[in-house]
């Protein structure tokens, strides 16, 4: 494994009384496509921008290969940040606005030439030189940005929610776009964003966030598929979450129904929160079901069916490439391995919020 | 129908300005370069050129470029104190700053007249403290120090919107980029308000390279601009065509001032420019 290059230690923030940040510990690793995950007011942009040093923690340390920066300016740090709204130099050329960092280096007039060209063909943008900013479209702006920030060779780059303001397939392409400029230029990325899917496709690691506590560290797929609380599973895509209790190891009844499971260590009659996916639940005849309902509404969304199931008084959200008319008498079956156990949330920093999906 | 309703909800306006901007310029020019007699001649233009005339427009020229020079250093610092402050407490200091131009143009003249005068209030509260007195009524001094109070305004408030619409995060991706603070005002914060700037000078140097009450209240009739030849060709030689032709010549050097400030600024950012 690579080594740490940015050590979070027991960072706390709060603006007037508010607590934004609180006694926040986290590490990223040279080389790393870290994305900081929740909804707004998680604290993840705060997260960033003390990172970035526009803002100073109340308590902690900021550690930087090796060496504490936390009470460094944002112009003394090696690192680079890719704003959500571009904050391109309006009154300053492609060119210009490329060359600002460089030239603030003192580098050569060959050399920034050299860059410029360098970073423009990196964004795909060869020959914008001398266009002006507001001649650019979004998309270009933000590809401007982040080749105004790479051509200082920061040893991460910091990126706030950068395609927010960009519509859905330029979004999806410049998510690609972003993969392959992080393997190019192995340099260390810190991304924030709410978007559940944008965190999915690009990340190494996953660091779900909530009301300034991090709920979940982990690779997209342990995320996706095994959320510790019902507030990860219900931010990382859509879940039934539903109450349920653990009987004893592998068996756990959910309205009134005792499913076999593989989780382990529970307990026995534990209230506990159960986790299925929309796309685990199948629907079979009635008489295959371990429960039995009735559909209430049915939506086309392209690659699945919408299905909302009434069973034993629980709305199942289901995913089904079948077509299962409203009013039609389903079975519901859910595989062992897809039923996903977590326990109810006991301290402050476990709380799972309602929020809305 | 729909636009020649819309036009006419400018005819208000346009008889307006018809009769109160551009007739009088026409009767102006008309008089301008006519003698008493009615016939056409340059000479009341010309008389620019005597020296009274030439002395009064050079010194015109020397206090509001010094007005406009002083504005400027003291606006700049105060839209930048504004804009760093909370949004709250920015509209006080706005409000307060700008009350003053709710008074009276004359009595705020007049109240400077006994501010500054010799057994004013000023000289008393340096008397009473045995510090030297401060004698600038009826000197040019005094005449740029009230066109700077009452013009400062017209500086400022372009200046502070302009520096209001930079985004934050401009100045953060500077930052983010290594530039520190010096750069950042004369790279970013410099260019981007230029435009402020420029509708301030114009604000500012063309009333004060036009105005003759300032001057004929604290200049003790010592100070003789442009502005108060032309008052007295009109107001005391009843001599209208010397006049006008005087205010033809005002007028070149105040469109000129506009032109050249205005060719800086094709940002088209500025309030007024």
């Amino acid at each position: 494994m690579s080594k740490r290059l940015i050590d979070l230690q027991h960072i706390s923030k709060s603006y007037d009384g508010q607590m934004v940040l609180d006694d926040l510990n986290l590490y990223i690793r040279e080389n790393e496509f870290l994305t900081l995950l929740g909804p707004s007011g998680c604290g993840k942009t705060t997260t960033l921008r003390i990172i970035g040093g526009f803002e100073t923690p109340d308590t902690g340390n900021v550690i930087f290969d090796g060496r504490d920066i936390t009470s460094l300016a944002p112009n003394e740090r090696q690192l680079n940040t890719v704003f959500q709204k571009y904050a391109l130099f309006p009154h300053m050329s492609i060119a210009e606005n490329i060359a600002f960092g460089l030239k603030i280096r003192k580098k050569s007039k060959a050399y920034i030439a050299d860059k410029i060209r360098y970073a423009l063909k990196l964004v795909n943008l060869d020959g914008f030189e001398n266009r002006s900013v507001d001649s650019l479209s979004g998309g270009q702006q933000q590809r401007i940005a982040i080749a105004r920030a790479i051509v200082n060779e920061p040893k991460i780059l910091l990126l706030d929610e950068p395609l927010g303001a960009l519509d859905l397939k330029l979004r999806q392409d410049m998510q690609y776009e972003l993969i392959r400029l992080k393997n190019e230029l192995g340099i260390t990325f810190i991304y924030v964003t709410h978007d559940q899917e944008e965190a999915l496709t690009m990340s190494d690691t996953i660091v779900v966030m909530n009301q300034g506590y991090i709920q979940q560290i982990g690779t997209p797929e342990d995320i996706y598929n095994e959320p510790t609380n019902a507030f990860v599973a219900d931010f990382i895509g859509e879940s039934n979450i539903i109450n349920g209790t653990m009987l004893q190891d592998r068996l756990v009844r959910i309205l009134d129904v005792v499913f076999p499971c593989v989780d382990v260590g529970f307990g026995n009659d534990t209230p506990v929160d159960v986790v299925i996916r929309p796309e685990d639940v199948e629907l079979v005849e009635p008489e295959r079901g371990m429960l039995q309902g009735d559909v209430t509404s049915l939506i086309f969304k392209g690659v699945h069916w919408e299905t909302e199931v009434l069973a034993n008084g629980y709305e199942w959200l289901v995913h089904t490439t079948q077509m299962h008319p409203v009013g039609t008498h389903v079975g519901i079956l859910v595989d062992p391995y897809n039923i996903q156990i977590m326990n109810k949330p006991e301290s402050n920093d476990e709380k799972a919020v309602e929020i809305d999906a | 129908m729909r636009n020649l309703k819309r036009q006419l909800l400018a005819g208000p306006y346009i008889l307006w300005m018809a009769g109160f901007i551009v007739l009088p310029t026409l009767v102006i020019l008309y008089y301008g370069f006519t003698t008493t007699s009615g016939n056409f001649s340059l000479l009341n233009v010309t008389s620019i050129a005597f020296s009274v005339h030439l002395k009064a427009l050079v010194l015109s020229l020397k206090l509001a470029l010094s007005c406009t020079v002083i504005c400027l250093v003291l606006s700049y610092p105060l839209a930048m104190i504004l804009n760093s402050m909370k949004s709250k407490s920015q509209g006080l200091i706005v409000f307060i700053f700008i009350l003053p131009m709710w008074m009276n143009f004359m009595l705020r003249i007049l109240a400077w007249r006994l501010l500054l005068s010799n057994n004013g209030v000023i000289n008393s509260l340096l008397g009473a403290l045995s510090l030297p007195g401060l004698d600038i009524l009826n000197t040019p001094k005094a005449v740029v120090f009230c066109m700077v109070y009452d013009f400062l305004p017209f500086m400022v408030l372009p200046i502070y919107n302009a520096m209001a619409r930079i985004q934050p995060d401009i100045i953060e991706a500077a930052k983010d980029l290594g530039a520190g603070n010096i750069t950042i005002f004369f790279k970013i914060i410099v260019p981007l308000t230029m435009s402020g700037v420029i509708s301030g000078i114009i604000m500012v140097f063309v009333p004060a390279l036009t105005s003759f009450a300032i001057s004929d209240l604290l200049g003790g009739g010592k100070v003789l601009l442009i502005g108060n030849v032309i008052e007295q060709a009109f107001m005391q030689e009843y001599n209208w065509n010397l006049g006008s032709g005087l205010s033809v010549v005002l007028m070149v050097f105040v469109i000129a001032s506009m032109a050249l400030m205005n060719s800086h600024g094709d940002e088209g950012g500025g309030t007024f420019a």
